[in-house]
């Protein structure tokens, strides 16, 4: 053990550095990907359940092996690149999708201590990469040269960016309550119970933000990006095997990460709802899977339940009616800090 | 202060890697057989009508344009909410009025039908 320790100490600090870090990434990418994973195979159960089927069973005992046989699947399957495409946007596309979604994670904090880098604008680093996958929507769709790719991602841009705005305001409205851009800080401000949190007094805010979360991500009810009914697959029509892959993988890691995002901001991150014997028996990072977890399956359950809207009710949902709601709510944040007594909830 | 941003840009790092060596596995263990019409634009089975770079409608630019100047507006509130409480009052009547300026433009947007889609 000591002679390890000296021939560790040996190596140059720049390396040491580069080594741990190099490790804890993996230790959170793993896990993730994992995650990703089994949420796919969860939503495929979950929807089954719903729709009073079983979902897949065959793979493994009770299908948990699906997950890894589509993996095994996709990996051998042929990445057909059209003639007409540009062949160099098209393989680099996905990989913009999935990047900013997994980089997201490098300043989430899993619980008091653990957080990769503990930086101070960690909510405006989360913001710019959630933004950034549009950009490899945009690619896609003008890469693949194909008149359904092209559509779906001239949609699915107008409605991220659309959305975006929505979700930008509902974050003002968390920083007003909790003054950091640190989203340490953030869930720290949320400590003392479930009364704390604040899903409470910012509540539009929290509703706001996850359903444009569910927008951001392309997601039902909100999929018109890839309404099979008129334009197929929209973005990716064009991507067959791996390169399909990454964006599926990418979808599900944003919907993880959007739900993380939700509880970190207005569900208390990692604490406990009450600080009373049961409650605090479940380490912190536990509390912080199971209430990602929750959130996660609202994703799931909406699918099952809501029809897609049209493009114009999106735009209008959107445009007409969460952002008023945000600016009004900033307002009313504002007025309750500084002329009521009930200041503190909001701080 | 600035070491902490070295995770993060391995970070970034290493996600990048795992999309380039996701493809890179998929190319190298899949088959190539192309044909001619397996590698022609999809659309349901039909040869292309026309080529693809055509006209698209001009409110998708109208979103764009929107969307910057609602998003400039948030950079703005970012810093603003921050230091909330070293602004007090003044601060957030300030930006009350700044805002009430957007608004009087944002119902001007609606007045004039830019955010209808039909």
């Amino acid at each position: 053990m000591d002679t390890l320790l000296s021939i560790w100490m040996w190596f140059p600090e720049l390396l040491r550095v580069f080594v741990v870090n190099l490790a804890l990434i993996v230790a959170i990418v793993v896990p993730l990907m994992i995650c990703v994973a089994y949420f796919t195979f969860a939503e495929r159960k979950v929807i089954g359940y719903m729709q009073v089927r079983i979902g897949p069973n065959r793979v493994g005992p009770r299908g948990w092996l699906q997950p890894i046989a589509d993996a095994v699947k996709l990996m051998f399957k042929e990445i057909i690149i059209p003639t007409e495409s540009n062949p160099y946007l098209f393989r680099m596309a996905p990989v913009l999708v999935l990047g900013p979604s997994l980089a997201a994670w490098a300043v989430v904090p899993f619980t008091d201590s653990w957080v990769l880098a503990n930086i101070d604008a960690s909510l405006l680093y989360v913001l710019a990469l959630t933004s950034l996958g549009v950009y490899g929507v945009i690619i896609a769709g003008w890469a693949s040269n194909s008149k359904y790719a092209f559509l779906g991602a001239m949609r699915s841009a107008a409605q991220i960016v659309a959305y975006e705005i929505a979700m930008g305001f509902a974050l003002v409205g968390v920083l007003m309550a909790a003054g950091s851009l640190n989203l340490h800080d953030i869930v720290t401000a949320q400590s003392g119970g479930i009364h704390q949190w604040y899903f409470i007094p910012l509540f539009p805010l929290f509703i706001v933000y996850f359903i444009s979360g569910v927008a951001e991500t392309n997601r039902a009810p909100f999929d018109v990006a890839e309404g099979e009914s008129e334009i197929v697959a929209g973005f990716h029509v064009e991507y067959s095997g791996m390169a399909f892959a990454v964006f599926f993988l990418a979808e599900y890691a944003n919907m993880i990460l959007i739900a993380a995002l939700t509880v970190l901001m207005f569900l208390g991150g990692w604490q406990a709802p009450f600080d009373v014997a049961p409650f605090t028996w479940i380490p912190a990072f536990l509390w912080f899977g199971i209430k990602t977890s929750a959130v996660a399956f609202f994703f799931l359950w909406f699918r099952a339940t809501f029809p897609r809207y049209r493009y114009d009710q999106i735009m209008r949902l959107g445009w007409k009616v969460f952002i008023p709601v945000t600016l009004v709510w900033i307002a009313v944040i504002g007025v309750f800090r500084f002329f009521t007594p009930f200041g503190h909830w909001f701080q | 202060m600035l070491e902490n941003y070295i995770p993060i840009l391995m970070f970034m790092g290493v996600s990048l890697v795992l999309g380039v060596v996701a493809i890179g596995a998929g190319s190298v263990l899949g088959p190539n057989k192309p044909n001619k019409d397996k590698l022609s634009p999809y659309e349901c089975g039909f040869e292309a009508f026309e080529h693809t770079r055509m006209k698209f409608d001009v409110r998708y630019y109208l979103v764009a344009i929107l969307f910057i100047v609602f998003d400039l507006e948030i950079a703005f509130l970012f810093p603003w909410a921050v230091v909330l409480d070293e602004v007090g009052i003044f601060g957030f009547l300030a930006m009350v009025v700044f805002l009430l300026v957007l608004v009087v433009g944002f119902i001007f947007e609606w007045m004039k039908g830019a955010l209808e889609w039909e």
